[in-house]
């Protein structure tokens, strides 16, 4: 299977005690969802922040699509982060026109189709918008880049079930087989059906990984009941 | 109809036994077509690289045939059909005796608590 992502070694340290990620080696395949699961503080973020380009491995590589982070990885990487980076002063078509500027691969047509569906005008501002809301917004532009690599940071974060299920759809619909999702989350029972594999991370380690189906077969447990066992035990 | 799935067995597994079933009672006829992959996995909510694989499977068992192009049908081949129904019902009968045991019964009184059950509800 061709290889999107390859990652040796890789770690991160803030500060002298603080060890975000502590050596990470992952290869990653073209046309899979990845569920990135772990508790608050296991590195998550950080692991997803350097996918991004946006922070640096202290130690290690990571290679996407063959190339170091950077000009051209980022053009080929769409980024959800963790939480609201529009400006305040932004109205919805600002932000629309901001990605538009920015990224080529940005489908205009299809956001404002995205936008048009989930009722959200084009003169509103995105402080006017409620947290549920803005996290589509955000979703809405992220899906929007025809990009080869999705890395989606808590998608489901602050919304009601109604809109975890329109946001599931979302992010179905706009998987193919030549991109590559990675989604981080801790609702895990609500996501799991998403996941082709699991990565299990604690204190910056993959403790657990594989085949999402294999693992439901192997311990006959939900991949959120394998979750609250490993989890559990910190 | 949407099946509710468990999430503590492949699901992969529980798309093919909802289509067999589908199959079984004759809601999906021979020579019908299924669902695109990603029709069903918008459905299902489920990734449609699950969904596939529950295809593949299936083609592998000679229930359904993909045409190129056109998508993946039920096989109309009848002995496979009867086969089908036949390897559901071995697997709901495994699965009623092993419970059964599971709470105390031995094989040979079963025969006759489901005599006496049926004969009881025809009343």
């Amino acid at each position: 299977m061709q290889k999107l992502i390859g990652i040796s070694n890789v770690k991160k340290q803030y500060s002298k005690s603080k060890i975000a990620l502590d050596g990470i080696d992952l290869e990653i395949p073209v046309g899979k969802i990845i569920g990135l699961l772990g508790p608050n503080g296991s590195g998550k973020t950080t692991f997803m922040k350097m996918l991004a380009g946006i922070a640096r491995p202290t130690e290690g590589k990571i290679y996407i699509d063959g190339q170091e982070p950077g000009v051209y990885t980022k053009s080929i990487v769409s980024y959800l982060p963790d939480q609201n980076q529009l400006f305040k002063w932004m109205k919805v078509q600002d932000a629309v026109a901001f990605y538009t500027d920015f990224f080529q691969d940005f489908e205009m047509e299809k956001a404002k189709e995205l936008l048009t569906r989930f009722e959200i005008g084009n003169k509103e501002r995105v402080t006017s918008l409620s947290k549920g809301t803005v996290e589509k917004l955000n979703l809405i532009l992220c899906l929007s880049r025809k990009a080869k690599l999705y890395v989606l940071d808590e998608p489901l974060g602050g919304v009601d079930p109604v809109a975890r299920d329109q946001i599931i759809d979302m992010i179905l619909d706009h998987f193919h087989e030549d991109c590559t999702m990675i989604i981080s989350t801790h609702i895990v029972s609500e996501m799991e059906r998403l996941f082709d594999e699991v990565l299990f991370l604690q204190r910056g380690k993959i403790v657990l990984g594989g085949n999402a189906e294999e693992l439901r077969l192997q311990r006959a447990k939900s991949i959120d009941a394998v979750y609250r066992e490993v989890f559990a035990q910190c | 109809m949407k099946p509710i799935f468990n999430d503590h067995t492949p699901i992969y597994l529980q798309i093919m036994t909802h289509i067999k079933k589908q199959i079984v009672v004759h809601i999906l006829q021979p020579g019908d077509k299924l669902p695109s992959v990603r029709e069903l996995s918008k459905n299902l909510e489920v990734n449609p690289n699950t969904v596939q694989r529950a295809y593949q499977e299936l083609e592998r068992e000679e229930i359904t045939y993909t045409q190129r192009g056109m998508g993946t049908f039920v096989t109309d081949i009848e002995e496979k059909l009867h086969m089908l129904k036949k390897e559901m019902a071995k697997d709901l009968i495994t699965n009623f005796i092993q419970q059964m045991k599971s709470i105390g019964f031995v094989e040979d009184e079963l025969a006759e608590i489901i005599a006496v059950f049926i004969k009881k509800n025809k009343e």
